[in-house]
């Protein structure tokens, strides 16, 4: 197909918490746009095949893979990625959980982690550990075995608890 | 990915227009598959058409009927209050397709529009005897899913909710792929009035189907135990590298007194 029958779509976003007007490809994913035009490279691609989590963000308070989601599809949503959690030099509490209780190793699956854990503990303080490996069947981390993922997401959740 | 040009249709009515239009054109709900298959170029499309501001994802009583809207997402049917209580088999069931971060995109019309074979949720519809309304009529679950990702829906017709009617006990069980966690084998099992209804998804060469060996010796008593001497035909089952034809038929059989051990827990 030849370019210019192609549409540009205007795109108005709020990314953590500044408005973005953007012009994409229809056909631009979700990931894509926020590290190739917003340079938030914080959001990893892992697989990109929808299986690996690496890529998770919030839109509107949910977690979903943005390597399966197209850029136009997010129009007039709230995002929040990695980069949205910390405040200034304070890091959020599920970060804080990661750093203390060393729930990386590489680190490449850690921001997708974080996001969909974030969503997993939301509301429920006194999750268990077999909810937290259920909740995080989504993201596969090729280091750790999970064991201090698991750790750090209990730790996070008893925060959220006190 | 191959361009393509993205539309957002405000009413389904718009949708359906558009979508008749040119075969060139494909709708697009959740996109856990579609978005995938774009990807890989495994499809090409002129225009995607977006339900997204189209409504359709509404959950209410209709009468003795749970209509669930064509856009409701998994994790929304899996947390709703009116299907946790009328049909929690349904809930339980969209609690487990996939993983969180898809149950927050992926939905109901798009999982049944799109039949594929190792789905779970053709096997509640068609185990509950549902009815799937699109933009032109009703039809009925057993004559809608047709063959391996292939549906009655015409090329212009868009599923707009499902009805399912509420059993006396259901329960859906399966084993899941250890990788992909698709059902290498799913079996709903649901007991009406006067009549046991059994559906397989995951196995058929032709998709989902209904067994009537179970559904018969379920009949004389709804107990797991009527199931211990039934073997299944390894006929028409799927062999891959996962499962063989035969292992799928002992896991249906398996599956099945899962399931209904399950349903009288509730």
């Amino acid at each position: 197909m030849i370019l210019g029958e192609i549409d540009v779509t205007q795109v108005t976003l709020m990314v953590n918490g500044t408005l973005h007007k953007e012009n994409v490809f229809d056909y631009m994913l979700l990931a894509d746009f926020i590290r190739e035009k917003l340079k938030l490279t914080g959001t990893h691609v892992g697989c990109d095949t929808s299986q690996c989590g690496a890529c998770v963000i919030h839109i509107d308070g949910i977690s979903v893979k943005s390597c399966t989601m197209l850029a136009v599809q997010a129009d007039g949503c709230n995002i929040t990625t990695i980069e949205g959690l910390a405040d200034g030099d304070v890091l959020h509490p599920m970060q804080q959980a990661f750093h203390e209780n060393h729930g990386l190793q590489c680190g490449f699956c850690t921001p997708g982690m974080i996001m969909s854990a974030i969503e997993l503990i939301d509301g429920k303080p006194d999750i268990s550990e077999a909810e937290i490996r259920q909740g995080l069947e989504g993201n596969l981390c090729r280091c750790t075995g999970y064991q201090n993922i698991v750790k750090s997401v209990q730790e996070a959740a008893k925060v959220e608890r006190s | 990915m191959y361009s393509f040009n993205y539309l957002k249709p405000v009413s389904i009515e718009d949708a359906a227009d558009l979508l008749s239009e040119s075969d060139e054109h494909k709708v697009i709900s959740g996109g856990m598959t579609l978005i995938p298959t774009l990807k890989q170029r495994l499809a090409r499309v002129e225009h995607l058409i977006g339900l997204e501001k189209c409504g359709l994802n509404e959950i209410k009583l209709d009468g003795e009927l749970l209509k669930i809207g064509a856009m409701t997402t998994h994790a929304e049917v899996s947390e709703s209050d009116i299907v946790v209580m009328e049909n929690p088999a349904i809930a339980e069931l969209a609690s487990h397709i996939g993983d969180r971060q898809v149950r927050n995109r992926g939905t109901i019309g798009g999982s049944l529009a799109n039949n594929d074979p190792s789905a779970c949720y053709p096997a509640a519809i068609l185990g509950l005897g549902g009815i799937i309304h699109t933009t032109k009529r009703d039809i009925k679950a057993e004559e809608f899913f047709v063959d391996l990702f292939e549906t009655a829906l015409e090329e212009d017709e868009i599923i707009t909710a499902v009805s399912l009617p509420k059993p006396d006990a259901a329960a859906y069980e399966k084993f899941p792929n250890p990788a992909s966690r698709y059902a290498m084998v799913g079996v709903f099992v649901a007991k009406f009035n006067s009549e046991i209804r059994v559906a397989v998804t995951g196995a058929g060469e032709e998709g989902v189907f209904r067994c009537s060996e179970i559904e018969t010796a379920l009949l004389k008593a709804f107990s797991s135990e009527s199931l211990s001497d039934i073997t299944i035909s390894a006929d028409g089952l799927m062999s891959d590298i996962h499962a063989e034809a035969d292992y799928r038929a002992h896991l249906i059989v398996e599956m099945a007194k899962r399931a209904v051990t399950k349903s009288a827990r509730r």
